[in-house]
């Protein structure tokens, strides 16, 4: 491609000490990712795609190897702009809202961090947020405990926008959901990133998920990429043997199943995509 | 706020708790429009009514001296609740902070810090207290000084386990991964999380720290004469026993009163305060 990437990996490694043994989590790594595409990366547990995400956010550093932002190398101490520019959904929203401060105090510490807007406009940027994820601006003043799962999800995707992400990295952001949700949340990033131009690190062990929102997949096993191809291609042609056992490990959709989804879909669709305060 | 009133009150140990704790804050506060010898506070003789039993005119007998006893428990009152409100107000930040950094932070920050505080925990709070008090002059200053010193690191402990148990929530990552400041993840996002045990842990305390300063006192190393001192009250009527019972066995269930009704309060408390609830 002709394009810089907007970020890319070289060589990656990330050893961890367990007792006196060397662990080699992320072995060897190396792709780029190009603006406002979403690039899936795959694997069994354990195969090093968080470990991957983790350094990509700047959590941990690489044992060795370089990951650069724009074609600039991005320091193991990152500075406040690369916070802001490359952002995460977490896999539970149970746990990625302080239980303790309102959804308007949780997205005002990204306001209030890059100091986005002037003090004044803060509240009214914090509404803007919620109803861009689909919530009632209401929703600034309560607990997340007042949330469902979806709703909490969505407020950590506005936050993830309050930041003015260009990189979000989404670790398994739809496997703590049930499916009806998953497939709204699933719709919403995809709309949110033709909006706003986000690239999206997706991040997930469901091949389903991956064909509906992935460009591209990155397929991880024991710390090495084996395959990165593009989605069609990975489904209609897997080149690897790993690839193509995972693939089958996906549950068949029959003919009568895709017929009922059609139907099912249109329904779906004519309650709108908002969940009710109480789902 | 109502909801909190709402489970206080449809527990009947609480409502008990809270009753008794509302009695002697109430007394400890108007100790000088309720007493009825308000003069009798301080050094105040009068031989002619020593050592009365209680009586209509003397509601829980007299002292030694003639002075009315329930006016000097109400007075005793203001001494204790004052000497808990000191300690805790200087004991609980010093332990939440130290306890919050070395739980955030690990590393030698972690090790330093709570080295400190095991050596502290591992000194019997008494013998500290009365090593304390016998360093420096037995006044009621260095008594609160004892307490203290004694106190914190119990809640140092406490908000460093829960610390780093908060430590590893995904709220704490998203806050460093959009750039926000260590003060800011110690005291905006993880404090909030420990306050409901620190504020039960409190109540609870409160009623211990009267009950220590009453040992205190009682040993003769807390409040002195003529300040009225519950632990001293007892501690004196010890000698006239078994003839002048008034003399320990008012001041004793005064001490009773206080601190039960503070540990009513903060078991309740810790039902009312958890956020899973």
């Amino acid at each position: 491609m002709t394009a810089q990437p907007i970020l890319s990996a070289h060589n990656l490694t990330r050893d961890f000490r367990v007792g006196k043994r060397t662990i080699r989590a992320v072995d060897d790594i190396s792709f780029d990712v190009q603006k406002g595409e979403c690039l899936a990366i795959v694997g069994e547990s354990g195969s090093g795609k968080s470990t991957v995400a983790n350094m990509i956010l700047g959590i941990h550093p690489p044992t060795s190897g370089t990951l650069s932002f724009h074609g600039e190398e991005l320091p193991v101490k990152r500075t406040l702009l690369h916070r802001e520019k490359i952002q995460l959904v977490q896999q539970n929203p149970l746990s990625s809202l302080n239980p303790r401060r309102s959804i308007a105090a949780s997205l005002r510490l990204a306001l209030d961090v890059h100091k986005h807007g002037t003090r004044g406009e803060r509240p009214q940027m914090v509404q803007k947020l919620l109803e861009e994820v689909g919530l009632d601006p209401s929703f600034a003043n309560r607990s997340p405990s007042a949330l469902s799962g979806g709703q909490r999800q969505r407020v950590a995707i506005a936050r993830a926008l309050a930041c003015q992400s260009e990189v979000v990295v989404l670790d398994e952001p739809t496997s703590a959901l049930d499916v009806l949700v998953q497939a709204r949340i699933l719709r919403l990033l995809d709309d949110l990133r033709t909006m706003h131009g986000l690239t999206f690190i997706f991040i997930t062990h469901d091949l389903s998920v991956v064909r509906n929102i992935a460009d591209r997949v990155a397929v991880f096993q024991y710390g090495k990429l084996v395959e990165l191809a593009d989605t069609e291609a990975l489904f209609e042609n897997p080149t690897e043997e790993y690839t193509r056992s995972l693939i089958s490990a996906v549950p068949v959709v029959s003919t009568e199943e895709v017929e009922l989804r059609g139907r099912l879909s249109k329904t779906e669709a004519a309650d709108g995509g908002v969940e009710s305060p109480g789902a | 706020m109502k909801r909190a009133l709402t489970i206080l009150l449809s527990n009947p140990l609480s409502v008990v708790g809270l009753t008794l704790v509302t009695f002697v804050v109430l007394t400890a506060l108007l100790a000088d429009f309720i007493s009825p010898y308000p003069e009798h506070a301080g050094a105040v003789v009068d031989f002619l009514n020593a050592n009365k039993p209680p009586s209509a005119e003397y509601w829980l007998g007299t002292d030694v001296v003639g002075r009315d006893q329930l006016s000097r428990i109400f007075y005793a009152y203001r001494v204790s609740l004052g000497l808990g409100v000191v300690v805790l107000a200087i004991a609980v930040p010093i332990g939440v902070t130290v306890g919050l950094v070395a739980g955030y932070l690990g590393g030698w920050a972690d090790y330093v810090l709570m080295r400190i505080t095991d050596v502290f925990l591992s000194i019997p709070p008494l013998v500290l207290a009365l090593a304390i008090m016998g360093l420096l002059e037995p006044t009621l200053l260095n008594g609160m000084i004892a307490v203290t010193a004694m106190w914190w690191p119990w809640y140092a402990r406490l908000v460093y386990n829960i610390t780093r148990a908060q430590k590893v929530e995904g709220y704490v990552l998203a806050a460093e991964v959009i750039g926000a400041g260590k003060l800011h993840i110690i005291f905006r996002e993880i404090l909030p999380n420990c306050m409901p045990s620190i504020i039960t842990k409190m109540t609870l305390d409160f009623g211990f720290v009267i009950l220590i300063a009453a040992s205190l006192s009682f040993l003769g190393l807390g409040v002195q004469a003529p300040t009225p001192d519950l632990g001293s009250m007892v501690s004196e009527g010890t000698r006239y026993l078994p003839d002048s019972w008034w003399l320990t066995v008012f001041p004793g269930i005064a001490i009773l009163i206080a601190v039960f009704g503070f540990n009513l309060i903060g078991d309740v408390l810790r039902e009312v305060l958890d956020p899973d609830l």
